[in-house]
C-alpha cells in the first residue's frame, strides 16, 4: 500500500511539472512575440463574415473585413458621417441629379500590382448592373440603391436606374442614372460599392454562383479572395478557426498602417470575448455587452462607445382593429416610459428619441409631435377610444444584442410596466431572433415589437424611406400621403429641399403614429490598454490601418 | 465474432435511413428559413421567396427528401448553404478540431475516472473516498458551460495559465498536415507548436469530460465495490496473489464491463457536449458550426454532420460492444 501511495503521489507530481512546463513554454513563446516592433492586433468579432466579396452582403460583420482591404470611391470621415474624398479627389453631380462625375485619385495601385482608373470604377459598376441568377437575389444594396439590373429576372424588380459608366479619361469616371435619387451619395460609401481589380474579378470573380439550381454556391472569389487598394492586403481566411488574417499594404497611397497584421477572429460567444480580451489574447473587440463596460474600464481597458446613429422603435401592427385607432396609439406612446428605459436600460449616452431618426441625421425635425410619459392621459384616450383592458400580443426577442438594442428582454418588461400601468394587456411572446422572431414580425404577426435599425449613411431616406418608403406586412397600413411624399424626398436633387421634406415627413409620421420611437443608444467596442488609434464610428465604419500599439 | 460485427453493421442501415428521414422532416418543419440568414434583416418578401425558390425550398417535403437521397447514395451531402462550399469541406475541415477535442476529453475521463473510481473503492471511507464522490456529483450536476467559464476565469484572466480561446496563438504560424494541432506540432517537429494546441485543449478538454469524469468515477466505484465482495477476490487474496495480479485479473476485469458501456454512451455525449464547448472556447471543431448552422437553418449541414455524428456514435457502440468480448471472455462463448 506505501508503494501504491508514492506512485499516485509521483503520477500527480508528473502531471503538475507537465502542465507548467507547457505553460512556461508557452508563455515565453507570446513574450518573445510581443517585443516585436512590427506587431499583430487581433480583433475579436461576433461572427465571421457570410463571403469576402461585399457586394452580395448587406450585413456588418460581412462589411468588416473589405473595410480594411478594398476602398470606395467616396469614404466617411473617420469618427462620423460626414462624406469625405476617397479613391475620388473630389466628385460633383449635375443640377438634375442624374450624372455623378468623379475624379479619381492618380498614381493607386491594387494590391496585385494593376492601375487603380476608370476603367476600373466602371468595371465594377458594370459587373454590378449585370448581375445575373442568384447574384440578383443577394445583390441587396445595389438593389436598394440602383434599383434593377440590366436583365432583371424578377417580375417585381423595379427598372434600373443605372444608365452608364463611361471614362471620360483615366481619371474620370462619369455615372449616368435615369432619374436622381436621394441615395447617393451617401450610398457610394457602401462597402458594397467598394471598388475591386478587375484582373481579379476577370480572373475569378465571373464563376458562376450557382453551380447547380438547387444549391447556393459562392464563387471561388467571394470566398478565397479580395482584391483592393486599401491599407492592409488579405492574406488568408482560416475558417475552421474563424480568422481573417490581413497585412500591412507597404504600397498603399495614403498614411501607411501602423502594424504590421491586422486579424479578425470570430469569438460568437459575448462573455468568450471578453474573457479573451482580459486573457489577452486579442487586444480588442465589438459589441461589448453594456453590462460590462463598467468592469472593462475599471480595470484599465479603453471602452469608447460609438456616437448614436440608429433608432430603436416599438411597431404597432394596424392589422388588429383596436390599434387602426390613432387613439390607442397615442395610448401607448404617452403610456410607454422612455425617459425611465433610457436611464436604466440603455448604456451611457443614450438619448430619448422621438421621431423615427437620431438627431444627427439631416432632416430631424425639432417640432414634431411629442409624446411624453403620462398615464393618466393614456388612460383617458383610452377609455375615449373604448379599448379599455385591450390585450395586445406583444412579441419581443431572445438570445441577441443589437446596437440598438442591448437587453431586449429588460426593454421589453420595462415597455410592458408602462402599458400595463395604464390598462392594457399584455401577452409577452418572446421568440428567437433569427430567424422565427424577425419573420414573425415582417409576417405581420405581433400587435406590438420592437426592433430598430442603424444607418448606412447620413440620409434621412435610409432611416424613414426605409420604414414607411413601400408597404410592409408588419406595418399594415397604407398611408397614400406619407408613401407620395416619400417617393417625392427621394427624387429630389436639392439637398437643402430635401432636408425641410424630411422635416415635413417626420411630423406626419409622428401625428400617423405607425409606431413609437423610442432611443438612440451608442454601442461600445473595447480594446487592450496599450492600443490606441481607432475612431469609433457611428457607421460601425472603423479603420484599424491608424491603430497602434503605444507599448 | 465476425457474423456478430458483420449482422451489427448491416443493421445499420435502417437505422441511418430512419434516421435520415426523421431528422429531415423535423428540420424542415422548423420555423424560419434560411432566407433570413443569406438576405438578411432588411430583404423584401420577394426577394426571400425567390431564395427560397432558387435552393428548392419550395417544392414539396418528398421531392426534396428523394433529391437529397439521391446525391447521399454518391455520398454526396451537398453544399453549405451559408458558406457556399461542399458539406464533406466543411466537415472534413473541422472533425479533426473536435476529434481531438474529444479524445482529450476521454483520456482526462477514463485516464484519471478510472483510477480515482477504483483507488476510492478500495479505500472506502477514506478522505479520497468522500472527495472523489463529493467531486463527481460536482462533475454531474454543474452545467459544461458555467464550469467553462469558471476555468477560464481562474486560468485565463487571473492566473494567465492558458488559453481562453481559439485552438493555437494567433501570432503563431504552424504547419497543418492532419488538421489536428497537436499531432501536427509532433510531426512536423515543430515543438512550441504542439505545446501551444495542447495549452489549447487543456480547459475545454477539462470542461468536456466533467460528465463523462464523473459518471465513470462513479461508475468505478460503484462497480469496483460490487465485485471486491465476490468470494472469487476474496479467495485471490487468501492464496496470496499479489495486489497486481488481484487488481488487474480479478477485479478491474470484472468492474469494467459496465463501465465500457457507460464509455460507450459517454462518446456520444461528448460530442453533443462539444457543442458547448466548443462555443464557450471558440474552439471552430463540429460543434461550433453546428450551433452556427441551426440559427442559419443550413440544412444540409445540420443532416450532413447530424448523420455522421449518430454513424460515428453507432459505430463506437459497437466498438463497446465488441470490446465485452475482449474484457469478459464468457461474453465471447455466448
Amino acid at each position: 500500500m506505501q508503494r501504491s501511495r508514492f506512485r499516485t503521489a509521483c503520477a500527480v507530481a508528473a502531471i503538475a511539472a507537465l502542465t507548467v512546463g507547457i505553460a512556461g513554454c508557452a508563455e515565453s513563446k507570446r513574450d518573445n512575440s510581443s517585443t516585436s516592433k512590427d506587431k499583430t492586433l487581433v480583433f475579436g468579432t461576433a461572427g465571421e463574415p457570410k463571403v469576402l466579396d461585399p457586394a452580395l452582403a448587406t450585413d456588418g460583420e460581412t462589411y468588416r473585413p473589405p473595410r480594411q482591404v478594398l476602398e470606395t470611391l467616396i469614404g466617411n470621415e473617420q469618427g462620423s458621417a460626414k462624406l469625405v474624398p476617397r479613391l475620388a479627389e473630389k466628385w460633383d453631380v449635375s443640377p438634375d441629379g442624374t450624372v455623378w462625375t468623379f475624379n479619381l485619385r492618380k498614381g493607386v495601385k491594387f494590391h496585385d500590382g494593376t492601375d487603380f482608373n476608370a476603367d476600373a470604377v466602371c468595371q465594377n459598376f458594370n459587373r454590378w448592373f449585370n448581375f445575373t441568377g442568384l447574384y440578383q437575389n443577394v445583390a441587396e444594396y445595389w438593389l436598394d440603391t440602383f434599383g434593377g439590373f440590366a436583365k432583371s429576372e424578377s417580375p417585381t424588380a423595379p427598372p434600373s436606374n443605372f444608365k452608364s459608366c463611361a471614362a471620360k479619361d483615366s481619371n474620370t469616371a462619369v455615372i449616368s442614372l435615369n432619374k436622381p435619387t436621394s441615395r447617393l451619395p451617401g450610398a457610394f460609401t457602401l462597402p458594397a460599392m467598394s471598388i475591386q481589380s478587375p484582373k481579379a474579378l476577370a480572373e475569378y470573380a465571373n464563376e458562376s454562383m450557382s453551380g447547380d439550381a438547387k444549391n447556393l454556391t459562392y464563387p471561388k472569389y467571394a470566398l478565397e479572395k479580395m482584391v483592393g487598394t486599401g491599407p492592409f492586403k488579405f492574406v488568408s481566411w482560416d475558417r475552421a478557426n474563424k480568422k481573417i488574417t490581413m497585412e500591412r499594404n507597404d504600397g498603399y497611397w495614403g498614411d501607411k498602417a501602423k502594424i504590421a497584421k491586422l486579424i479578425f477572429r470570430a469569438i460568437p460567444d459575448e462573455n468568450a470575448r471578453r474573457q479573451a480580451l482580459e486573457a489577452g489574447e486579442i487586444q480588442g473587440y465589438d459589441l461589448v455587452a453594456p453590462a460590462d463596460v463598467p468592469s472593462l474600464t475599471s480595470k484599465g481597458f479603453d471602452v469608447p462607445a460609438r456616437p448614436p446613429f440608429n433608432i430603436l422603435y416599438l411597431g404597432m401592427g394596424q392589422d388588429n382593429p383596436k390599434l387602426a385607432d390613432v387613439r390607442v396609439r397615442q395610448a401607448i406612446a404617452y403610456a410607454v416610459d422612455r425617459e425611465a428605459l433610457v436611464k436604466s436600460k440603455l448604456p451611457n449616452g443614450a438619448k430619448v428619441a422621438d421621431q423615427f431618426m437620431p438627431d444627427s441625421v439631416e432632416g430631424y425635425a425639432s417640432d414634431v409631435k411629442k409624446y411624453p410619459h403620462d398615464v393618466a392621459k393614456a388612460k383617458s384616450l383610452l377609455a375615449e377610444a373604448g379599448a379599455t383592458g385591450v390585450e395586445l400580443k406583444f412579441y419581443y426577442p431572445t438570445e441577441v444584442t443589437r446596437p440598438y438594442m442591448p437587453n431586449p428582454k429588460d426593454i421589453f418588461e420595462i415597455l410592458k410596466a408602462g402599458l400595463e400601468e395604464a390598462g392594457i394587456k399584455v401577452t409577452p411572446v418572446p421568440e428567437k431572433w433569427s430567424p422565427t422572431y424577425l419573420d414573425d414580425v415582417r409576417a405581420g404577426k405581433p400587435d406590438l415589437w420592437i426592433v430598430g435599425w442603424t444607418g448606412d449613411y447620413n440620409e434621412g431616406y435610409n432611416f424613414v424611406g426605409t420604414f414607411f418608403g413601400r408597404q410592409k406586412p408588419e406595418w399594415s397600413f397604407d398611408n397614400v400621403a406619407l408613401r407620395d411624399a416619400l417617393a417625392k424626398v427621394d427624387i429630389e436633387p436639392s439637398r437643402e429641399k430635401r432636408i425641410e421634406m424630411y422635416k415635413d415627413i417626420n411630423k406626419q409620421i409622428m401625428e400617423f403614429l405607425p409606431g413609437v420611437p423610442l432611443s438612440s443608444s451608442p454601442p461600445s467596442i473595447a480594446f487592450a490598454k496599450n492600443v490606441k488609434g481607432v475612431k469609433p464610428s457611428p457607421l460601425t465604419d472603423e479603420k484599424f490601418y491608424t491603430a497602434e500599439f503605444t507599448s | 465474432m465476425i457474423r456478430f460485427i458483420v449482422r451489427r453493421l448491416l443493421q445499420l442501415v435502417p437505422t441511418m435511413f430512419g434516421l435520415s428521414l426523421l431528422l429531415f422532416i423535423w428540420l424542415h418543419r422548423l420555423p424560419g428559413g434560411p432566407e433570413t440568414s443569406i438576405l438578411g434583416e432588411r430583404a423584401t418578401e420577394e426577394r426571400r421567396a425567390q431564395i427560397r425558390a432558387s435552393l428548392g425550398l419550395d417544392e414539396p417535403i418528398w421531392v426534396q427528401y428523394g433529391r437529397f437521397m439521391r446525391k447521399l447514395v454518391a455520398f454526396d451531402f451537398g453544399t453549405s448553404i451559408q458558406t457556399g462550399r461542399p458539406v464533406m469541406t466543411e466537415f472534413g475541415q473541422r472533425f479533426p478540431a473536435t476529434l481531438e477535442l474529444t479524445v482529450t476529453a476521454l483520456v482526462i475521463a477514463i485516464g484519471i475516472g478510472i483510477p480515482l473510481g477504483y483507488m476510492a473503492a478500495r479505500r472506502r471511507g477514506s478522505w479520497l473516498d468522500n472527495g472523489t464522490v463529493m467531486g463527481s456529483l460536482l462533475g454531474v450536476c454543474v452545467p459544461v458551460f458555467f464550469l467553462a467559464y469558471v476555468l477560464k476565469a481562474i486560468f485565463s484572466e487571473y492566473l494567465h495559465v492558458f488559453p481562453s480561446s481559439g485552438r493555437q496563438s494567433d501570432l503563431l504560424e504552424a504547419t497543418h498536415v492532419t488538421g489536428m494541432f497537436v499531432l501536427d506540432g509532433l510531426i512536423t517537429r515543430e515543438w512550441d507548436a504542439a505545446g501551444d494546441a495542447l495549452l489549447h485543449l487543456v480547459l475545454p478538454g477539462i470542461a468536456l469530460a466533467s460528465i463523462p469524469f464523473a459518471i465513470i468515477v462513479r461508475m468505478t466505484r460503484a462497480s469496483v465495490l460490487e465485485v471486491v465482495g465476490e468470494d472469487y477476490v476474496r479467495t485471490a487474496e487468501a492464496k496470496g496473489l499479489t495486489e497486481r495480479t488481484v487488481r488487474g485479473r480479478h477485479i478491474l476485469r470484472n468492474a469494467l464491463l459496465p463501465v465500457a458501456t457507460v464509455i460507450g454512451l459517454a462518446v456520444g455525449g461528448l460530442l453533443s457536449g462539444a457543442v458547448l464547448t466548443e462555443t464557450v472556447f471558440a474552439f471552430g471543431g463540429i460543434g461550433s458550426f453546428l450551433r452556427d448552422s441551426i440559427e442559419f437553418r443550413d440544412y444540409p449541414v445540420l443532416m450532413g454532420f447530424i448523420m455522421m455524428i449518430a454513424l460515428v456514435y453507432v459505430l463506437v457502440n459497437l466498438a463497446v460492444d465488441v470490446s465485452y468480448g475482449l474484457i469478459d471472455p464468457r461474453v465471447r462463448v455466448r
